[in-house]
């Protein structure tokens, strides 16, 4: 497990992390969400020890992080680029060898990994050539070559294609299930809520939520609910502890104040007419993140 | 803050049977240094203007040699007593002179360069060459053997000779070593540039990738360096030149060894001075000042190639040594311990370099942005 314990940064007088600190378990996607400047970037830069923290520790499976802990490590940088002028595969197969490997372990788990993630047409090109979302694919591929343990990738998805979201998405998952910690940073809160199995939430350097998603989920949800029903739902208005939200018909969503009148107001709405649906609302992560940024 | 602490895997540590140990600090080393070799092979630019360079050099060679033996006329004059030792030659003005005294005054006033007298003790020619300052090159390539030379006037080498054998030293070693001093500054930087550094730095330490990247440059450098002796050697043995060929040849030699050291020396501060921005228009910044210890030596020697006081500071001063020390040698002015001293000198500056380069190498290879200072590169 990796642990991220009390880290604060500055850049001269400008904070920039404030006591951050979260979990990243083996075996489960974590998402890591925040705003432009928020800190991804920098937190997870002092986790690969690119960056080195004011105060506060990174410690994998309870031991601080040295030199050799990070080969465990794979790591995408938000800024990307491979040596421009060396090809595909040859670079992948390089970082491998740079990790261990033998030449030809090293052709055959590059060449495995770049057809899974669709450059299998394009092994001998140059990267220079490739489309950007090709290029980022390549990037994926760097990190991802040696098998790490940990896996710390800088907004992995910007600018892929949703063809190319699918087949990145597909391996991180596979690596988690194989029992990989992954933290990836992404701005794409849709996504990384249909991916991750936890999530972590900064902003202005601090972290505003942290853990299991369907937890966060139930901390956040308000208790409201959705009616579709045939008659008019106009009679909700009168009935205690209901906060009309949306109406329109027989469609109302509305919050109420305890679960016993949600289910009174299911069985009045059975006895006025026909209920199409009545289901409780989660919160969304973009609703879950408006208002923990708030 | 929340942290969940429901009961779920902690550990990250999972039997891999895949997972292979990390190489070596020497295989680590060599395969950056591979790499680096491999991308300048493959870089048309480079292998093109390789091989012009080394055109230019064999053509420059026999260009050269065969002017030194063409030239017409030659005015000599010779003893009766030497005419029969003296070869039939066009290139030969000679002039028959009663004997030593009246060659002797005829070579004096100048009239003509170099006078061949009978001297029974000379083995095994029976003569010897008597000349003003220097005995023409183009006549003792008359013969098969150097005869022996005696000097009214003794300056040790022809002048020209000696001008173009510093030129010599001094262009190839301003060429190689600005050559692959600036693709280490180069490649440096665009690992900085592409973050690649950061990937590279979570698999291997700053240290082994400077050593790469330093030993691949070295190799190339010193590829280029010995072809461009093998041109020599063979060039003035195609030539006939074999005489010429007996005082360069150790020369050379020296030149190579020092170039060796000299260039693992500038590469190790190129690649630190190097580490210190982020972006290849920024590389000048702090790469000038190692461009002028190149171009120094260069100017020094085509200036200073008759003055033996600067010559013998260039000889020791270890920037300055790789075209200094070979030249002393060439001119014959340099102890035989003389270069062993300054080879000793340049390793251990050498050293030093290693050890500073590689502190502002990894104080600096991580810091993107803004230029690094030098005071914070080498505290860190």
């Amino acid at each position: 497990m990796l642990q991220l314990r009390n880290l604060d940064k500055s850049y001269g007088t400008h904070r920039v992390l404030t006591d951050v600190g979260f979990d990243v378990l083996p075996g489960r996607l974590t998402g890591f969400v925040g705003g432009n400047g928020a800190g991804k970037t920098t937190t997870m830069r002092i986790v690969l020890g690119v960056l080195a923290a004011d105060a506060g520790t990174v410690t994998l499976d309870g031991a601080a992080l040295g030199t050799d802990d990070r080969r465990r490590f794979g790591y995408m940088p938000e800024e990307r680029g491979l040596y421009p002028k060396m090809k595909v595969l040859e670079q992948i197969v390089y970082l491998a060898r740079l990790h261990g490997y033998s030449k030809s372990a090293a052709t055959d788990a590059a060449t495995a990994l770049l057809e899974r993630l669709g450059l299998g047409e394009r092994l001998g090109d140059n990267v220079e050539t490739l489309s950007l979302g090709n290029q980022q694919r390549a990037q994926i591929a760097a990190a991802l070559v040696h098998d790490p343990d940990v896996l710390i990738l800088d907004e992995p998805f910007s600018g892929l294609d949703p063809m190319a979201v699918d087949s990145v998405a597909g391996v991180l998952q596979e690596r988690a299930a194989a029992g990989t910690a992954v933290l990836f940073s992404s701005h794409q809160l849709d996504l990384v809520e249909r991916l991750c199995d936890d999530l972590v939430i900064i902003a202005e350097g601090t972290i505003r939520a942290a853990g299991d998603r369907e937890t966060l989920r139930a901390q956040h949800s308000t208790k409201r609910y959705e009616l579709v029903s045939t008659g008019d739902a106009g009679w909700l208005r009168a009935e205690p502890g209901v906060e009309i939200v949306d109406f329109e018909g027989g469609y109302a969503v509305f919050d109420v104040d305890t679960e016993q009148t949600a289910q009174r107001i299911l069985r009045d709405a059975v006895a006025r007419g026909d209920v199409g649906s009545f289901a409780p609302q989660h919160a969304s992560l973009a609703q879950i993140f408006r208002e923990v940024v708030r | 803050m929340s942290i969940d602490t429901s009961p779920r895997p902690t550990s990250t540590t999972r039997s891999r049977t895949t997972r292979p140990a990390a190489p070596s600090e020497a295989a680590g080393v060599w395969l950056v240094a591979e790499r680096e070799i491999g991308s300048k092979l493959r870089s048309k630019a480079f292998l093109i203007s390789t091989a012009i360079l080394f055109v230019l050099a064999l053509a420059g060679l026999v260009f050269g040699g065969l002017a030194a033996q063409n030239q017409s006329g030659t005015a000599i004059a010779v003893t009766a007593d030497a005419a029969s030792l003296v070869p039939s030659n066009d290139n030969l003005e000679i002039t028959e002179v009663a004997d030593r005294a009246a060659a002797e005054k005829l070579v004096a006033d100048g009239t003509v360069e170099a006078a061949i007298v009978g001297d029974p003790s000379a083995d095994p020619f029976g003569f010897t060459v008597v000349a003003e300052s220097s005995a023409p090159t183009s006549l003792l390539l008359q013969f098969a053997q150097v005869p022996s030379v005696e000097l009214l006037d003794p300056e040790p080498t022809d002048d020209a000779l000696r001008y173009l054998v510093a030129i010599g030293f001094g262009i190839v070693f301003l060429t190689a070593a600005s050559l692959f001093g600036s693709t280490i500054a180069q490649s440096v930087v665009e690992e900085k540039q592409t973050r690649v550094v950061e990937i590279l730095i979570s698999a291997i330490r700053a240290r082994t990738l400077l050593a790469g990247k330093v030993i691949g440059n070295t190799v190339l450098a010193m590829a280029q360096i010995l072809v461009l002796a093998a041109i020599a050697v063979i060039g003035l043995t195609i030539i006939g030149q074999t005489q010429l060929l007996g005082t360069l040849g150790a020369p050379i030699l020296w030149f190579a060894v020092f170039f060796l050291f000299g260039f693992v020396l500038l590469a190790a501060l190129f690649a630190a001075a190097a580490a210190m921005v982020s972006r290849q228009e920024d590389i000048g910044s702090t790469t000038f000042p190692l461009t002028l210890l190149i171009m120094a030596p260069y100017f020094l020697v085509i200036f200073f190639n008759d003055n033996p006081v600067v010559l013998t500071i260039m000889s020791y001063v270890p920037f300055s040594a790789p075209v200094g020390m070979p030249m002393r040698l060439f001119l014959g002015e340099a102890q035989w311990w003389e270069p062993l001293v300054s080879l000793a000198i340049l390793i251990a500056t050498c050293v030093g370099a290693i050890l500073v380069g590689a502190k502002i190498y990894q104080n600096s290879l991580l810091r993107m942005g803004a230029r690094v200072k030098l005071g914070e590169a080498l505290r860190g």
